[in-house]
């Protein structure tokens, strides 16, 4: 349900910039997700094409590009991801870890015309 | 002719700023706030209550509630012991953002505050992209969810200042393994200070409430 007003930030993102590029259309976006920013790429597809409607970005192709969680075990340095009921490091079972990756979510890039 | 533009902004940013512009606005009346997050359930309300009871005799409260539906139970329990409440109706949305709280803020005699409670909508993943400018996130995790919970939804113990494990009178009932809980939490968020604590037996409550008002009179 929070993609709505995300969504809306994600449209109000792109068209400040296509008009600062001078465009007249968007025809694609490519936004990044980390795992742990816990975004839906389905329902902001869904609101997209509701939220688009009537500006240059209407009909604009959504990229996802999704990160994985990557841990880093700061007593070994083991890196690795983390399964779901776990989270210590695999190998030496250390708790000190640092997020190496998992946390991103911001707009890349878009295509403009 | 298709151009590429680089752009590599935070979708958050927005909500980010204002979020900022709210926090110099506590700052500028000397409020401390803090926003509290839980899922359904957890004890929301009842440990506002439980907060009130022992800090009202001594600080100026005001409390946030945000619901997702116009029903003001809980503000009228607030209001009901004399403190200053403003519910806050999403309309369905899952979380509080930085522009209904901006909206909220005017409803309150601020130079007249020191604590500000935001009571946040029950939802243990939305409300953790969306910062209000409260000073301090707190999470209530409570025992009968179950001591998975850091590692089900590692995003808001990311995010959070202090922890509260809530109903510590239903440890001898059920399953929940606190060395595991805790290890969870620890590695999400070292050092994290946490409250074990009962808002219905009031067991470990004082250590909760010493630390807020030192916390609210530091800040």
């Amino acid at each position: 349900m929070h993609e709505l007003p995300i969504t809306e930030n994600i449209l109000a993102i792109a068209l400040r910039h296509a008009e600062g590029a001078g465009a007249k259309r968007i025809t694609a976006l490519y936004l990044t997700i980390g795992q742990l920013s816990s975004i839906v790429d389905d329902s902001i597809q869904f609101y997209w094409d509701i939220v688009s409607e009537g500006t240059v970005a209407k009909g604009a192709r959504l990229h996802f590009k999704r990160i994985p969680v990557r841990l880093k075990c700061l007593d070994c340095g083991q890196e690795y991801a983390p399964d779901g009921s776990e989270l210590a490091c695999p190998a030496c079972k250390g708790t000190k870890i640092k997020v190496e990756a998992g946390e991103e979510f911001f707009l890349e890039s878009i295509e403009v015309e | 002719m298709t151009q590429r533009v680089t752009i590599v902004e935070r979708i958050m940013d927005a909500n980010d700023q204002l979020a900022a512009e709210n926090r110099r606005k506590l700052d500028a009346a000397g409020v401390f706030a803090i926003n509290i997050l839980a899922s359904p359930g957890a004890g929301k309300t009842s440990l506002i209550l439980r907060t009130i009871e022992a800090l009202a005799p001594r600080l100026q409260l005001a409390v946030v509630e945000g619901d997702t539906a116009p029903v003001t139970i809980d503000a009228d329990k607030i209001m009901a012991r004399g403190v200053p409440a403003v519910q806050i109706n999403t309309g369905g949305d899952c979380h509080l953002d930085a522009v209904m709280f901006q909206a909220a803020l005017p409803q309150f005699n601020l130079a007249q505050t020191d604590l500000l409670i935001v009571e946040n909508v029950g939802n243990l993943i939305c409300p953790a992209n969306f910062k209000l400018g409260t000073h301090q996130n707190v999470l209530i995790a409570s025992v009968p969810e179950g001591d998975d919970k850091p590692y089900k939804y590692p995003g808001i113990y990311r995010g959070v200042d202090a922890l509260i494990i809530n109903k510590i009178d239903l440890l001898p009932y059920i399953t929940f393994d606190m060395d595991y809980f805790r290890r969870g939490v620890e590695i999400l968020n070292p050092g994290l200070v946490v409250f074990p604590l009962s808002c219905t037996t009031g067991e470990g409550l004082a250590a909760w409430t010493d630390w807020l008002e030192a916390s609210a009179r530091k800040g």
